[in-house]
């Protein structure tokens, strides 16, 4: 089946299986950003924003994209670039397998509430699973980062 | 790992249902439990074009289309207003933001998945179901017919009559599936508890002894607590044994029912 969307900004053509998942079909178009995690939907490495919302690429078909938009990292790259460089800059991103997952998500985030409190801030990471470094770090780099945004 | 051999995007129900008495084809909802399987399904039906990702309001009730995500459920202000916040404490804890995004009130629903927290809620609420063939029906109802029924569930619907109501679930960790979840709600002089991931799906209990007809009190609440425990069927699995959740029933209970009275 032929499927047409707007990836990263540019309109897309492809042809499809019916069960072709949308992290496999991005990560062919070269979005390697889309990280291959759990595969049963906990882990959020593999979060996409689709027109907009985050959701998780390991459980979407490709099918269900048309028509629509998806945003990865790849194509966020100027919207991430403050918030991954003072993260990283405080020691509290994740390596890079979780990292991209969690930029996503915190995106998704701060355009939805810019302002969060440290529990809201909990509640939404709470489906990016990190695999080593634990989450106090993140959370109080985020902290960090808005207020450092606030005050500036 | 689960194979498609087709995929349809429906232009109508009617399409939608002629297509699923078909064998080995599946109405696709978030498609975040059916991915798990390891089947093959011969064409997957999608409700997506159909616009019932809606929540409409009357001056009656909301109908929740069955394409409604679950995170529309937990920040839509009405129905949040409605529950006092049940409904987003119902949800919060399945996963993430991302899943939540993803799964729909239909896909919950029409599973009737013993680990449902929706479902829980929704039959605590008294609410209805409508499908394209059989009609509007109770969930009640709806959750005790065979599965082998199949239909298409279009609008969950939800009246607005106002009633207090709590939702409490116990997990071993932090979006878990649950070990048990309770739904309470109290309309007039009516009280309805669901409790659901017994591990099997949620069930209705009410007040038919009248324990709680003059007023929610500790010895009250404990007294109706102890009387769905011990009504209610229960069994065991890897996240807790039958006595541990009839155990877990009676605190969901009483915390719930003295959180209602307190408000």
């Amino acid at each position: 089946m032929e499927i047409k969307l707007m990836l990263n900004g540019r309109e897309v053509t492809a042809s499809i299986q019916a069960d072709t998942l949308l992290i496999d079909f991005l990560r062919a178009r070269g979005c390697l950003s889309v990280k291959r995690g759990c595969e049963t939907s906990n882990c959020g490495l593999c979060t996409v924003l689709l027109d907009g919302t985050p959701v998780l690429s390991c459980s979407v078909l490709a099918a269900r994209a048309d028509g629509h938009s998806i945003q990865t990292l790849e194509g966020l790259q100027e919207e991430a670039a403050e918030f991954v460089t003072f993260i990283a800059d405080q020691g509290a991103e994740q390596c890079g397998f979780c990292n991209p997952g969690f930029v996503m998500n915190t995106i998704a985030l701060l355009r939805e509430n810019p302002n969060p409190t440290d529990d809201e801030i909990r509640a939404y990471l709470a489906g990016n699973l990190c695999r080593c470094s634990g989450y106090e770090g993140q959370l109080r780099g985020i902290r960090a980062y808005l207020n450092q945004r606030n005050q500036g | 790992m689960l194979t498609i051999k087709q995929y349809v995007k429906v232009q109508s129900l009617e399409e939608a249902y002629e297509l699923y008495q078909k064998k080995n084809n599946v109405v696709l909802g978030g498609m975040l439990w059916l991915k798990m399987g390891r089947g093959s399904v011969n064409t997957a039906i999608d409700l997506s074009g159909l616009g019932l990702d809606r929540i409409e309001e009357t001056e009656e009730e909301y109908r929740l289309g069955a394409m409604v995500s679950l995170r529309a459920l937990e920040t839509h202000p009405g129905l949040n207003e409605l529950t006092q916040g049940a409904a987003a404490e119902s949800v919060r804890h399945i996963v993430g933001v991302q899943f939540r995004n993803l799964a729909t009130v239909g896909g919950s629903v029409y599973g009737r998945f013993g680990f449902s927290d929706v479902l829980t809620l929704l039959l605590a609420l008294d609410a209805r179901v409508v499908l394209y063939h059989a009609g509007e029906m109770p969930l009640a109802e709806f959750a005790a017919l065979p599965r082998q029924q199949k239909d298409i569930l279009t609008h969950v619907i939800l009246p607005k009559a106002p009633r207090r109501v709590v939702y409490l679930s116990q997990r071993n960790i932090s979006t878990d599936f649950p070990v048990l979840t309770c739904a309470l709600s109290h309309q007039g002089k009516k009280y309805t508890c669901a409790i659901g991931a017994r591990p099997m799906a949620a069930q209705v209990y009410g007040d038919e002894k009248g324990i709680l007809t003059g007023g929610v009190t500790g010895e009250s609440a404990r007294a109706f607590a102890a009387d769905v425990a011990g009504r209610a069927r229960f069994s065991s699995n890897l996240r807790g044994s039958a006595d541990y959740r009839r155990e877990i029933c009676q605190v969901l209970i009483r915390r719930g029912l003295l959180a209602m009275e307190e408000g």
